[in-house]
């Protein structure tokens, strides 16, 4: 287990150091210098120049890439461009915003998609199974943030159970904040639980098949009792690789919901800064991004050795 | 930040306070807008945004801007000009104090001035000063500013947004707690969300309506649309989506404004690039363009025809939409005149905004039509700025110039639309050491001639100015002279 444990944990080192090159590479290179963009088109050569010198761009590349390399180990994001502070505050401001977001979406994915894989696998080729797949066939199609823009005009315009966006800070009451993220929660979870209960449908069919199946239902334990004690741990390996990438996604890929439901989050952070050429802002954000979706990969793998046993010595 | 104790014990106080939101006076307004300032100074950045929340509301300059665009006394109660035009004496308001306690007296004049013109100022306006030669404290309440030649735009100058007075005392945090001498004291400010102001009660002037202030950001038209029907905001200026408006016209809760701004939106041209650089060819694009099919295809028909570059309300403005009136035949035949009569080949570079999205795919097909193909390439503004404005590679683009009375950038050849004529630059040079408000206004009529025969660019339409608000909020300014949204006068009808 250690040693499989260990060469996970190397392999998530060499990709987090590959990845803060590409970000910082390509970012670098993307048109656009942030001191003229906040100068507008009225500033003067030397004025450019000394707001580029004050934000430190003056300095070449690669002493820039390690001062942000060194500063982000220790923790320190450095200071946005245009907002003009500490990259690490915003961050922890909006964190709040898309943690919560993100975990209240894979929370309504999963409620959803577990009865409804499960029932449509005990179901199989009969009109349950038929409904079920076609309703996620219908979940996966839906762009979300058209399903985002529908749940607006029916439960903010219409009905007004929701106010149409914006967020209720958590210090401001927390069933407000809950209240606040509840649509958007579930725009984004829609098209991931549809995903999600494929493939628990998929998973439990697969191993409802195997031998050992065939034999407990032979000992004459009850189908139920079967599924519950036997198929479903076995089915659970596709399904938390699925979810895994589901929460990353779901973190990384909250922007356009953000947008939609004007939420101060981190993808909205990332898309202003984008716009405002605030490149140490969107380096940080991203870097931020791939180590949240390499830790989930590595938990994720982690899990595995926990749920299958056999994978601890096959390195 | 998360804070778990304070979390609990507020999370049961504003269960009691949700219940009460309904009862409260109407003192309160959320105004949304869909840019959030970059940081809270509006004396080192070029965002408009900031002025947009700040202007008139936080910060003062010696002069400002009236709803009209007038120019009308600020912080200075009056001033003295000398005979030569040189020399500017202000005489301060008496009993004025920053939000922090401290007075605002001539040496915080002089500490404002001097750090804009500074050598290492990060003023984006910063060409406004550059004609101050001294900043001098004559007493506590009256600045002497001499200049090195008359200025006859000075006080105007003064009155923007990047000329506000600031105190040497909080010049260190202003970026994220802005300390200005308005109406409204800064308050709080949620990065990606809103910011707050309330009614500073140590105010100099006529103390506000309204009590607090939040400034929402939104910038997705449809988040829009749909934060002003649940009625979440109480104001959005600048509306991003006109195809919603009669949908709000038609609705008793609320009232649309529909003013304009200092914005010309331009077909600029690269007049050295070929063969844009004939005059033939840039008249046979003006009349290629039919400015209305723009405006009701591109801005759902909210915009006014200019045929300068010039603000159709400013009264010294001349109606010269005659002089490039859409007639294609006659573009065709200037177009064989120049040469080209098989047409030509350029490119047509358009930034963010829908007006220039939009209306670039309309120009591209009226332009088609007289034999000239534009290839279309959409920008970000940062590229915008470095291909177009500073690298000049460009032949065609679209953008809205929104700088009020900014038509001196004719008289910089280095300036991306690269118009060179000595005559207009001699015109502007005379214009600036001209004070005398009739003799000014014929020069003003002139400029705008000289650009529309040499047709510089293409000129479109002034950008509209559309607030929609509920029809109870009163006192909200129609126009946008410069980008402001002066609250000091609004107020809620019972």
């Amino acid at each position: 287990m250690l040693r499989y444990f260990l060469n996970r944990a190397i392999s998530l080192m060499i990709s987090l150091c590959l990845a803060s090159v590409i970000i910082f590479t390509i970012v670098e290179i993307a048109p656009g210098d942030p001191a003229s963009f906040m100068l507008g088109i009225n500033a003067q050569e030397d004025t450019i120049a000394a707001l580029r010198a004050e934000l430190g761009l003056d300095q070449d590349k690669l002493s820039r890439y390690f001062s942000w390399i060194s500063g982000m180990v220790q923790g320190d994001f450095g200071t946005s461009y245009t907002y003009r502070s500490p990259i690490s505050n915003m961050i922890a401001d909006r964190i709040w915003v898309s943690l919560p977001l993100a975990l209240y979406a894979l929370v309504i994915s999963t409620l959803i998609a577990f009865p409804a894989g499960i029932y449509a696998a005990t179901q199989r080729g009969k009109a349950g199974d038929v409904a079920v797949m076609g309703a996620t066939q219908f979940g996966i199609a839906i762009p979300n943030f058209w399903f985002a823009m529908i749940l607006v005009v029916i439960f903010a315009l219409k009905l007004r159970w929701f106010s149409a966006g914006g967020f209720v800070e958590w210090e401001n009451g927390i069933f407000q904040s809950i209240k606040s993220l509840t649509l958007p929660a579930i725009a984004l979870a829609l098209p991931q639980a549809s995903i999600l209960s494929r493939v628990m449908r998929s998973a439990l069919i697969e191993t409802l098949s195997e031998d050992y199946i065939r034999t407990a239902r032979a000992k004459g334990f009850g189908k139920r009792a079967v599924i519950w004690r036997h198929a479903l741990r076995n089915a659970l390996i596709p399904v938390l690789t699925i979810i895994g990438l589901q929460f990353s996604f779901l973190l990384a890929g909250a922007i356009i919901i953000e947008q939609v439901f004007f939420l101060p989050g981190l993808g909205r952070l990332v898309f202003q800064a984008i716009t405002q050429r605030d490149l140490i802002v969107v380096e940080s954000v991203v870097m931020l991004l791939v180590f949240a979706v390499i830790t989930v990969n590595f938990i994720v793998d982690i899990a595995y050795a926990i749920v299958d046993p056999r994978l601890r010595r096959r390195v | 930040m998360f804070q778990p104790t304070k979390f609990i014990a507020a999370g049961a106080l504003a269960i009691f306070a949700s219940t009460g939101i309904g009862l409260s006076a109407q003192s309160d307004i959320t105004v949304a807008m869909q840019l959030e300032p970059p940081h809270l100074d509006p004396t080192s950045a070029a965002a408009g945004a900031i002025d947009s929340v700040l202007y008139s509301n936080v910060f003062e300059g010696l002069t400002r801007f009236a709803s009209d665009g007038s120019v009308t006394a600020g912080l200075a109660e009056s001033w003295d000009i000398s005979g030569d035009g040189t020399v500017y004496t202000f005489k301060l308001r008496s009993g004025v104090k920053f939000h922090d306690g401290t007075s605002m007296d001539a040496n915080d004049v002089k500490f404002s001035l001097d750090r804009a013109k500074a050598e290492d100022s990060t003023n984006a306006q910063k060409a406004l000063f550059s004609g101050i030669t001294d900043v001098s404290v004559v007493d506590n309440s009256t600045v002497k500013i001499s200049l090195d030649k008359p200025n006859g735009s000075f006080l105007f100058n003064l009155a923007w947004g990047d000329a506000v007075i600031v105190a040497p005392e909080s010049i260190e945090g202003i970026k994220n707690n802005p300390v200005g001498t308005g109406a409204f004291t800064f308050q709080n400010w949620v990065q990606g969300d809103r910011i707050e102001l309330s009614r500073n009660s140590d105010y100099w002037g006529d103390k506000p309506a309204l009590e607090n202030v939040t400034f929402k950001f939104i910038s997705d038209p449809t988040a829009a649309f749909a934060a002003v029907m649940a009625q979440d905001v109480d104001v959005f200026t600048s509306f991003p989506a006109p195809e919603n408006l009669p949908q709000f016209e038609a609705d008793p809760r609320f009232q649309v404004l529909e003013g304009s701004t200092e914005g010309e939106t331009i077909l600029s041209t690269n007049n050295k690039m070929p063969p844009l650089d004939n005059v033939k060819v840039r008249k046979a694009i003006a009349h290629a363009i039919d400015r209305q099919a723009i405006i009701d295809g591109a801005m759902f028909g909210y915009g006014t025809p200019i045929g300068t570059h010039f603000a159709p309300h400013n009264p010294d403005y001349v109606d010269l939409t005659g002089n490039s009136n859409y007639d294609p035949e006659l573009s065709k035949k200037l177009l064989a005149e120049a040469g080209f009569s098989e047409g030509f080949t350029t490119t047509l570079k358009l930034p963010p905004p829908s007006y220039a999205r939009r209306g670039g795919e309309i120009i591209a097909s009226q332009l088609r039509a007289v034999g000239i193909e534009t290839e279309i390439s959409n920008l970000e503004w940062a590229q915008w700025l470095e291909q177009v404005f500073r690298g000049k590679d460009y032949g065609l683009t679209i953008v809205s110039h929104t700088e009020p009375m900014d038509i001196g950038i004719y008289a910089r050849p280095d300036y991306y639309f690269q118009y060179d004529n000595p005559e207009f630059q001699s015109l502007m040079t005379e214009l600036n050491g001209t004070t005398e408000p009739g003799k000014r206004s014929s020069m003003l009529q002139k400029a705008q001639r000289m650009i529309s025969n040499d047709y510089v660019n293409g000129y479109l339409f002034e950008l509209a100015y559309t607030t929609v608000a509920n029809a109870k909020v009163r006192g909200l300014w129609k126009n946008a002279p410069t980008q402001a949204t002066d609250l000091t006068g609004v107020s809620w009808a019972d």
